[in-house]
């Protein structure tokens, strides 16, 4: 798992990368009560504003960490968004994303980076 | 504004003690939330008892030299379309200071302090964010031989919930049946205190005004039962959402008139009638004219929440008005707002979209509150 300055999980199976938030950003943001989730086919350069999470207070975007097309979405998160919260980096996945250029993940933090990252 | 100081209130040290999380709000450090979370909170506050921190609001009296009540509520019904004048002791009313085109500078509590010797002294409470603007238009409107005095040595908390009743007479068998918007001015365990049965959450509940020396103390003591919780400033603002109440500079401000707000009812009838306070022009039109528009409730039909700014069109996709507070509300169970519509939208149950991110998403007009008031009105 990789993950980014903009607090996204990143997990790579063949070219296909399934995306989240970290259990850090969850905590941060608190009781998230609604996710909004990109179309399937959606292209996404890597840096748009690809989904939104909105907590109790406020609606925070979510960026696409690579460049790609959108291939499976988690509609779980439609009816149940405190699965966010409950479980960040694993039930509550956001979107699954076919790179156009796996070399996008080079720069990203592995677990010990991202720790550090946090602690900063 | 980064290098404007920010201040403490009294219970700062017992806030981080807390565990709660502090964020700048009208010039003061605040706490959001608390290690319970905001939506856990609001629950809380809504089945329990919830403890507030609000020593960041105004707190003053106006006291007429001539040691009369009526001097001194005369006085201030210039600035206010509220009827002071027939407070009786120990009685308390929500009211706005209004400018001259009838806009809304602030809203405030208005009460007649009760103990006897100081029965002609009134007391004001407003907004954190207003209060240095508040005193200063007092100042400025009220005759020779009235006195503003602001209080610096007083914090303000409220005990807010279903059970706070139980706790508070505990100490205070007297306040289980203190009328709604009643007050006491009163020893609670050997700490004076002036106790008003009045919130900001919907809920049955008091606010308490108590000297900072004293604060941390009283905080420990409702604190020590296991019905009351810390709540922050985001479970704050969704209570007083669900409970249909507005928040100075965003559901009201000087551009809305408290007919257009649905706070007529703030106005007592000869004061609309006879008119005679700062803005009554603007008043009297619209309660003659009716107003332009509307602050309704506002139910998105989906999971998204609406924030303050999202606008509201029409069924033709016209723009129709705009909203001013939204956000979830956790009792309600989805999302809550309120914002003004043109009149004829206003009606409760109009079918109406919302422009969230590019995309119309249908919502409908309710009657406020989303959630039943829950005030304690007598045996």
């Amino acid at each position: 798992m990789k993950y980014t300055e903009d607090h996204e999980w990143v997990r790579l199976d063949g070219d296909i990368a399934t995306v989240g938030i970290t259990t850090h950003a969850a905590q941060q943001l608190g009781d998230i009560v609604f996710v909004e989730l990109p179309e399937v086919d959606a292209e996404f350069e890597k840096g748009d504003d690809a989904a939104v999470v909105e907590s109790v207070k406020a609606a925070s975007e979510i960026y696409a960490p690579v460049s790609g097309t959108i291939t499976k979405i988690n509609e779980d998160l439609e009816d149940a968004p405190e699965m966010v919260n409950a479980d960040p980096q694993a039930a509550g996945w956001f979107f699954q994303i076919k790179l156009s250029d796996t070399s996008e993940l080079d720069g990203m933090m592995d677990e010990a980076a991202y720790k550090a990252f946090i602690e900063d | 504004m980064s290098d404007e100081k920010i201040n403490k209130t009294a219970l700062y040290d017992f806030h981080v003690a807390q565990g709660a999380k502090m964020v700048p709000f009208a010039g003061y450090a605040m706490p959001v939330q608390y290690p319970l979370g905001v939506m856990k909170e609001h629950l809380h506050c809504r089945e329990n008892a919830g403890l507030f921190d609000v020593s960041h609001m105004g707190q003053a009296f106006l006291i007429a030299k001539d040691g009369t009540f009526e001097t001194a509520a005369k006085a201030l019904e210039k600035i206010v379309p509220c009827d002071v004048s027939s407070l009786e002791p120990g009685q308390q009313r929500y009211t706005q200071f209004l400018n001259e085109d009838g806009g809304i500078l602030d809203d405030l509590m208005v009460s007649r302090l009760g103990v006897e010797g100081h029965r002609h002294w009134v007391y004001l409470v407003v907004n954190a964010g207003c209060k240095i603007d508040d005193f200063a238009h007092i100042e400025k409107h009220m005759p020779e031989g009235i006195q503003l005095k602001i209080l610096e040595d007083m914090s303000l908390i409220a005990l807010q919930g279903p059970k706070a009743a139980d706790v508070m007479s505990k100490y205070l068998p007297e306040a289980a049946t203190m009328p709604f918007m009643s007050s006491l001015d009163i020893e609670l365990s050997g700490m004076w205190c002036h106790i008003s049965r009045s919130g900001y959450t919907g809920e049955d509940g008091y606010e308490i005004a108590v000297k900072h020396a004293d604060v941390v103390e009283m905080c420990e003591l409702f604190m020590s039962h296991d019905e009351v919780e810390m709540i922050g400033l985001g479970a704050r603002d969704s209570l007083r959402l669900e409970a249909g109440l507005c928040l100075y500079g965003h559901d009201i401000d000087t551009t809305t008139s408290p007919v257009e707000a649905g706070l007529t009812w703030s106005i007592q009838k000869h004061r609309r009638e006879e008119g005679g306070f700062l803005g009554a022009e603007r008043v009297q039109k619209e309660l003659a004219e009716r107003p332009v528009r509307r602050r309704v409730g506002i139910e998105p039909m989906g999971r998204a929440p609406a924030r303050e700014g999202t606008i509201i069109q029409n069924m033709d996709g016209k723009d129709i008005g705009v909203i001013t507070s939204g956000g979830f509300g956790p009792t309600h169970g989805g999302p809550v707002a309120m914002g003004y519509v043109k009149r004829k939208y206003a009606k409760s149950g109009t079918e109406v979209q919302l422009v969230i991110r590019g995309k119309a998403k249908p919502a409908k007009t309710v009657k406020l509150p989303f959630v039943p008031n829950n005030f304690y009105r007598g045996e």
